[in-house]
């Protein structure tokens, strides 16, 4: 390729050659059929699958390198602990974050936000203090603070949303307040597809001093993200939204935060020296890693992320942006279809409601065909209460679903209306 | 196709869409409110319950077709009935939905509520056709709290 070749119309090109067929050949589960039909996978908001390359990765970990980190002298527990820690340094990467120490492993996003209510929350929020949460946050992000608040007589705010479920910047300014302690808020919604302007909502907060956690579970598999350029405090996701295994994931936190903080759980590795009368608690980022952590999922996590830097983030995006549209598009010509959800910014997922069909009955009668989907509450229930109804379903995408999928499912929409005649 | 067939069968989809006794029964003694947290299934069963034998009964809320068409037709089938008719009925139908191995459904009892066979193909569905029986045996026990199936 020339040096010399137009940004454009190069990233058409590459949009093009985001080879999904061969792509596919990496995901073993996406090779079988479902009901006698084959699988078509648009749960991805809720888990995605796992390339071929994060099933050896762990599975070679166990045959060859399985041993506890940060502990014996032996060459196994070195090459394991080797390996925990170059994983390490693939988030920070993945993130852009200044250091390493900034990237503590925890179980899940849900984890990580619990972490931070439960360190920085308890230290910094105090009775009639405000806690500021948006109406479109998963319940992980939700309940955590919920029960900071009770035990600290502090209050839940909530930023309001429009009815194409946009956040309303101009009412979230206005909860900003000297009484504010932290902001938590989604970067991407799990039900809905929104992209916030979590920048701008940042910027915001900072101008107040108010730090800002964002729940990244939902952008990281579809967007680089740069931590420092968002100037986030603090950033969590979940490795099995990223292609990588359940049972672990990763809170991102500003080094001074981290520092200040107080540890989250006790036990080994936190440590660095225990007497009965005192414990000195041990250094970033083992800190927050007490007791043995989940060594493969970690090192699973990294494989499944050096996976994502060869596909290219940006050409991930290109490629859904696209099959996002083609979605939205064809489902927006059935008649009976009413979307949950339609953002300007808009990544991921696709909400909808059928006249008088309920999600769980298309999504009975979709499965029947080989679709995968989720019907539900995508644990966000003030939000379905927010839209008025009991549930939605949502396709939700990633870069392994081709446009003949997409036919499909709008194929399955109208067996569905068949069936109800 | 053919299993979807069963699921949803004719008369599940016309008491889904036209569901029976949806409606408070005036006179209402008993009461009980169930909720099915996967799906967000609400059902609110009330019941006039004189001597010992349901005398009127009626369902509202929100779910799906099996959960709607489960509620509507179970207030059809209780009306008149015994509180010892309806915990034997309650029976017959739970171990036709859950039971293993399968009973052969006992039609004479059952009635139109032999439909629901169809559920048993698809396990996570199970739940929707209990919640309004789960929710009835709590009105009748004057259980003062929200049935959940989780």
């Amino acid at each position: 390729m020339s040096v010399l070749t137009n940004p454009r119309t190069a990233r058409k090109k590459t949009v093009r050659e985001f080879d999904v067929r061969k792509i596919r050949e990496d995901f073993p589960i996406l090779k079988q059929k479902i009901h006698g039909k084959p699988l078509i996978y648009l749960d991805n908001a809720a888990s995605t699958q796992k390339p071929q390359v994060v099933i050896d990765t762990i599975k070679r970990y166990y045959e060859t390198d399985n041993a506890n980190v940060h502990r014996g002298v032996h060459l196994l527990s070195e090459r394991a602990t080797k390996q925990y820690e170059d994983a390490r340094i693939k988030v920070q990467r993945f993130l852009d974050a200044a250091q390493p120490r900034e990237v503590i492993f925890v179980r899940g996003t849900t984890e990580a936000i619990n972490l931070v209510a439960q360190t920085f929350g308890r230290m910094t929020v105090g009775a009639g203090d405000e806690v500021v949460i948006s109406h479109m946050e998963h319940h992980s992000n939700i309940v955590p603070w919920q029960i900071l608040c009770e035990e600290k007589g502090a209050v839940l705010r909530v930023a309001p949303i429009t009815d194409e479920g946009e956040l309303r910047l101009d009412e979230y300014e206005k909860l900003l307040n000297p009484r504010t302690k932290i902001v938590a808020i989604t970067h991407v919604s799990n039900t809905l597809g929104t992209i916030n302007p979590i920048r701008r909502i940042i910027e915001l907060a900072h101008q107040r001093g108010i730090p800002v956690l964002v729940d990244g579970a939902q952008a990281v598999p579809h967007m680089a993200v740069d931590v420092q350029e968002l100037d986030c405090d603090f950033y969590a996701f979940s490795g099995h939204k990223l292609y990588g295994p359940t049972g672990i994931g990763v809170l991102y936190g500003k080094l001074a935060m981290l520092e200040a903080m107080p540890p989250y759980q006790g036990g080994g590795d936190m440590i660095s020296s225990v007497t009965f009368a005192k414990t000195t608690y041990n250094v970033l980022p083992h800190k927050f890693e007490a007791g043995t952590p989940n060594i493969a999922g970690v090192i699973g996590l990294g494989a499944a992320i050096d996976y994502l830097n060869g596909l290219g983030l940006d050409n991930v995006a290109a490629y859904e942006r696209e099959l996002l549209a083609h979605a939205t598009e064809a489902l927006a010509r059935i008649p009976s279809v009413r979307f949950i959800g339609t953002a300007r910014e808009r990544s991921g997922a696709v909400s909808f409601v059928m006249d008088g069909i309920h999600p769980h009955d298309i999504g009975t009668i979709l499965d029947q065909e080989g679709i995968a989907l989720r019907t539900g509450h995508h644990c966000t229930q003030p939000l379905m209460d927010r839209f008025g109804v009991p549930a939605t379903a949502r396709a939700a995408l990633a870069f392994y679903n081709t446009h003949e999928e997409i036919d499909a499912l709008v194929k399955g929409i109208h067996k569905v209306k068949e069936v109800f005649g | 196709m053919s299993d979807l067939r069963e699921l949803y069968q004719a008369v599940i989809i016309d008491h889904h869409k036209k569901p029976r006794n949806f409606r408070i029964p005036a006179g209402a003694n008993r009461s009980a409110e169930g909720y099915n947290p996967l799906c967000g299934d609400k059902v609110t069963v009330q019941i006039r319950l004189e001597d010992g034998v349901v005398k009127d009964i009626g369902f509202q809320g929100s779910g799906c077709a099996i959960s709607t068409a489960s509620a509507s037709m179970m207030t059809e089938s209780l009306k008149g009935k015994s509180l010892a008719e309806v915990d034997s009925l309650f029976k017959t139908f739970h171990e036709l939905l859950t039971r293993e191995p399968p009973p052969k459904p006992d039609e004479a009892q059952l009635g139109k509520l032999a439909v629901f066979t169809g559920v048993r193909e698809f396990p996570v569905r199970i739940k929707c056709a209990t919640l309004a029986w789960h929710t009835l045996q709590a009105a009748l026990k004057e259980e003062a709290r929200t049935v959940s199936t989780e």
